[in-house]
């Protein structure tokens, strides 16, 4: 009986139901990749269309304008913009070339963001601790969360830097970087603090009294079940707080009035769209290039943790 | 059961012969607006140790229901639950069952190993012992090309052999199954019940099954328990045990005995006096 039962066990109609799935291969890696250059190149071409062939003027409808002008100084050519970068930021003999000043400003910037992602994530990963263990915890603090980010940024930065400036604890203080930081982990919080508690909330009945049934405390039934359950959840939270922690340092830096970074920068180069047109791109390039290595960073924190994303749809 | 009652009174020994004793169970269910449900009313079962006990009814007769009650994953409004002698949450705690539902409930993010193995791992077993006692379980169930897939990658019948694997690895003298195999294909199903035959003759545990099919209830069990609705009320006790647990195979459901228990207790279900049948088989 035994024999034939085992034997039994591997027939034909036994196999997986489904076809053991494989990880994306490195042609469809290649081709996603050459679509989304597509798009950017596609997005360039219609830019350098419409200065071609939009009147100079721009479109003007009963002293409306609903279409741009065209004229070299409201829509320099890409190669003027790029052209740009290459070449030093004033007409000074010691000025360093724009790249280099750029970069320089990206990395201050993504520095900052970077400390308040890390902060913004950690209090919004223990709100939602506190809210999954307490159900009273949860319905007093997610209104004031959601609230929280109605406030404008413009509102709480001359706040925040006011209230660090009285911050003073030996040879500690306060410095205006940290208000910008503080500002970034204020919008970087919020959607992690979301995301997470639906996260932890998410496993089945099922799961939850399986740990019951195994006699697992809520500790144990964290860190086995809710917490790597939450990782599908937690994933686009991370991005999104990465997003606005990027968002948060740039505008803070502008209304906190920090030097060094690429807020700074784009007001500053502003100034000078009238006579240098391609000058007030190059920090708008930079201010990607700092939102897409902070995208990057929080995919490669996605692949660490791709044996959690099992069953989850390929996003 | 040799293990003695600390206690000395006769109820406190006899107790302890017994896998599960529920005595007058009652479970209500608060509604809103004051309308309650009562789930079970005044219940009461014994099971041996080593025996096999489905039991069935139709849905809302509260089977799910007792048998979360012997699980402690719900308690009882009134009465008792007794498993092993202690009571249900100590059984609980003392890891005195195992257990596997309607849905397998795997960890995704986890072999089919790493599966089996959780339970061992969260009560502090070593790891050369949970992949010793994790290869023999896979063993028992067949699954042993698959050690290392992960759930979403094997079917509905192969994920459930994980679940029951997984209900096994601490070699739990009592079992406790909620239509483990309500989900699965009829073909797939009578092959997963033959091994499930086969496995709790290997392992000796005694089982509560809860299930909706009268040949599965038929097939595999010792007695079945009889259930109706609306309150949830053991309407029959039956015994079957259609040849020794373990030697029971695909012959058995051609057999004349193997018919005459279905549509008696099929006659147990429908009908509408239970009285009527009483003494001809139930106890």
């Amino acid at each position: 009986m035994t024999d034939t039962s085992v034997s039994l066990s591997t027939r034909s109609s036994d196999v997986p139901a489904k076809p053991v799935r494989r990880r994306r291969g490195q042609g469809q890696a290649g081709r996603r990749f050459l679509t989304g250059a597509l798009g950017v190149v596609l997005l360039g071409a219609l830019w350098e269309l419409y200065k071609l062939l939009g009147p100079s003027e721009g479109v003007v409808v009963g002293g409306m304008t609903l279409l741009p002008r065209t004229t070299d100084l409201a829509m320099p050519h890409l190669w003027t913009m790029f052209a740009r970068v290459f070449e030093p930021v004033t007409g000074a003999a010691n000025a360093i070339p724009m790249w280099l000043a750029v970069l320089q400003a990206s990395l201050f910037t993504l520095g900052i963001a970077a400390v308040g992602w890390l902060v913004g994530v950690s209090v919004g990963l223990a709100l939602a601790l506190i809210m999954q263990r307490f159900r009273l915890a949860e319905s007093a603090m997610l209104p004031w969360i959601i609230l929280s980010q109605t406030v404008p940024l413009i509102a709480i930065a001359p706040l925040v830097r006011r209230w660090g400036a009285q911050i003073e604890i030996g040879a500690f203080s306060w410095e205006n970087w940290m208000s910008v930081a503080l500002i970034a982990s204020y919008l970087a919080f919020f959607p992690v603090s979301v995301g997470a508690l639906r996260g932890l909330n998410s496993p089945d009945a099922n799961h939850v009294d399986l740990m019951r049934c195994y006699s697992v405390g809520w500790w144990k039934t964290l860190w086995r079940l809710r917490l790597p359950a939450s990782v599908g959840y937690l994933l686009p939270s991370l991005r999104l707080a990465a997003a606005s922690a990027v968002i948060g340092a740039v505008v803070a830096e502008v209304s906190i009035g920090l030097r060094g970074g690429i807020g700074r920068l784009i007001i500053e180069y502003a100034g000078s769209a009238g006579g240098d047109p391609g000058k007030p791109w190059a920090p708008i390039f930079g201010s990607i290039l700092v939102g897409l290595v902070a995208a990057g960073f929080v995919a490669l924190i996605g692949l660490l943790l791709r044996r959690f994303r099992r069953g989850e749809v390929a996003a | 059961m040799s293990a003695p009652a600390p206690v000395g009174t006769d109820a406190s020994r006899t107790e302890a012969t017994f896998a599960v004793e529920v005595s007058r169970v009652s479970r209500v269910f608060a509604g809103r607006k004051g309308a309650s449900v009562t789930a079970l009313d005044d219940v009461s079962l014994t099971v041996e140790p080593g025996e096999f006990v489905s039991l069935i009814g139709p849905s809302g007769c509260g089977k799910s229901t007792l048998m979360r009650l012997i699980a402690d994953l719900d308690t009882p409004t009134s009465g008792d639950i007794r498993v092993f002698g202690t009571s249900a949450r100590q059984a609980r705690l003392n890891q005195k069952y195992g257990i596997a539902f309607q849905q397998a409930g795997l960890l995704p993010w986890r072999t089919v190993t790493g599966n089996i193995e959780l339970p061992l791992e969260l009560h502090g077993a070593g790891k050369a012992a949970r992949k010793n006692r994790a290869r023999e379980l896979i063993e028992l169930v067949g699954l042993s090309e698959f050690a290392a897939h992960y759930p979403d990658q094997l079917s509905g019948g192969m994920q459930q052999r994980v679940a029951i694997a997984r209900a096994l690895a601490e070699s739990p003298s009592l079992l406790l199954m909620d239509e483990p195999f309500g989900a699965l294909d009829e073909m797939t199903r009578e092959r997963m019940q033959n091994e499930l035959v086969r496995i709790c003759g290997e392992t000796r545990a005694a089982v509560v099954f809860v299930t909706h099919s009268i040949p599965e209830a038929v097939f595999l069990s010792d007695r079945v328990v009889v259930m109706s609705p609306r309150p949830g009320r053991i309407r029959d006790l039956l015994s079957v045990k259609l040849g020794a647990t373990g030697e029971r195979g695909e012959n058995l459901r051609e057999d004349e005995a193997f018919f005459h228990a279905v549509s008696q207790v099929r006659e147990l279900l429908h009908g509408e006096a239970p009285n009527a049948v009483r003494g001809v088989d139930s106890r």
